[in-house]
């Protein structure tokens, strides 16, 4: 009995230790949850800003763009997917990972072919495990992103969607992607976020909750150089911006589903420990109680025995 | 009198904004000053220097990236991928970055935006000081 008391005092111990570490991450991530709502918070007056200026640009300008231009038979899609860097955010990766499959899955039904690109090292390590080819990664920054590292990785998006990488991608690869996708993590509070799928590019400029109110005129604006030079310069940073917008929102995803996901294993921790104090003190008791009865039969024995010799 | 509204926002922050009467700005055009009752105008911007002029006749400088400014109603807006306050700017720093910059002499369009985004932001200081 006393061997298992020990074991069940040990295993409480352990239990009690990873609590402390488990409540540790909850309070890290709940501090930071507040700074990435914020950050997202910051960056919303240019994004707003810059689709208000596309927007005015799109509305008295003809001006064709390759951004704007539906491909007539898309035939390549890029997908960029936003994933975490670190595990224990409970079903963060994996939902954000099963919703890109099924946008994988309706996209091949539609007859394309899609392009792989990531962000964070969950995402990389399960696509490296199933040996599916992706076309690049970034990681290192999922839990606070910076406009440098969302302006990489529109640049790329972009290059790949206008084809001007067609000398790196070789002959297999005849033009750019027809579309891209993002697929990431919503931020709608702290109690829910849900993984989205948006189609980036081509672009569709004015877009619910970011457009400008209806009733606000756009004035007529003079445009410098030329509207097709603006134009140019615009949409990039739009789609840059946008990356950016959803890069953010899945830092924001990933440390409130890492603040509950922590909270959770702090309690089960919790329920644990009471779970092996009550048998443990069942084991001390049982222990004590068998001792006693040892002791009693111990003394019954000698005093039979000495009753029988005299 | 009529003011401007003007709001100076870079991609993560906003990084002033308040009432002006006078806003300068380099566009690829040439320099462009900005008055209340200006026409709507929307304009790309080059790596250089912002001066605005607030209602209290104080004079505010920053460095701003490419990015563009627009105009509409006594509204101005700049927006920059990187922009900063003139006190924001720690100019030994800045001066540093520009030796460095200019010692590495690449010739790509990046590596010359980067210098001119560098000389700006010693531009920015020293008009502040």
């Amino acid at each position: 009995m006393a061997v298992s008391l020990r074991e069940y005092r040990a295993r409480i111990q352990s239990t009690e230790s990873t609590k402390k570490i488990t409540r540790a991450m909850e309070l890290i991530a709940a501090s930071r949850v507040i700074k990435a709502q914020q950050r997202a918070r910051a960056a919303a007056p240019y994004a707003r800003e810059l689709t208000r200026a596309v927007s005015a640009v799109a509305t008295f300008s003809n001006v064709d763009h390759p951004l704007t231009t539906e491909p007539e038979s898309p035939k390549r899609a890029a997908i960029l997917v936003v994933t975490s860097d670190r595990g224990l955010a409970g079903a963060y990766a994996s939902s954000v990972l099963k919703e890109a499959e099924r946008l994988v899955e309706k996209l091949k039904g539609e007859g394309k072919q899609v392009d792989l690109y990531l962000t964070g090292r969950k995402g990389e390590a399960y696509y490296r495990f199933r040996q599916r080819a992706v076309a690049q990664s970034w990681t290192g920054f999922s839990d606070q992103p910076t406009y440098d590292v969302a302006a990489d990785i529109g640049a790329t998006l972009i290059a790949a969607f206008t084809g001007d990488d067609e000398a790196a991608a070789g002959p297999d690869a005849p033009q750019g992607v027809d579309e891209v996708h993002v697929v990431y993590t919503r931020f709608r509070s702290m109690l829910s976020q849900e993984p989205t799928a948006i189609r980036l590019l081509p672009l569709e400029v004015v877009e619910g909750t970011e457009a400008p109110s209806v009733d606000e005129l756009l004035p007529l604006y003079e445009f410098e150089p030329s509207p097709a030079d603006v134009l140019d310069s615009l949409l990039p940073r739009y789609v840059q911006s946008r990356i950016f917008f959803a890069l953010l929102q899945a830092a924001a995803s990933e440390l409130a589903s890492r603040q509950k996901a922590m909270k959770s294993a702090t309690d089960n921790a919790e329920e644990l420990i009471k779970k092996f104090t009550r048998i443990a003190n069942q084991a001390r008791q049982a222990g004590i109680t068998q001792e006693i009865s040892e002791i009693v039969g111990g003394v019954n024995a000698l005093a039979d025995a000495t009753a029988g010799s005299e | 009198m009529a003011v401007l509204q003007v709001e100076l926002v870079a991609a993560d922050r906003l990084v002033w904004s308040g009432e002006a009467t006078m806003v300068v700005a380099r566009t690829t055009e040439g320099d462009v000053g900005i008055l209340p009752g200006h026409a709507p105008l929307l304009s790309l911007l080059v790596e250089g220097v912002i001066d605005v002029t607030t209602t209290e006749g104080e004079t505010w400088v920053a460095a701003v990236d490419a990015g563009f400014i627009s105009v509409a109603g006594d509204r101005v807006s700049v927006l920059s991928e990187r922009a900063e306050m003139s006190h924001e700017i720690d100019l030994e720093k800045a001066r540093h970055d520009l030796e460095r910059l200019r010692a590495a002499g690449e010739n790509d369009d990046a590596a010359e935006a980067a210098v001119r985004h560098a000389e700006a932001r010693i531009r920015a200081a020293e008009k502040a000081s």
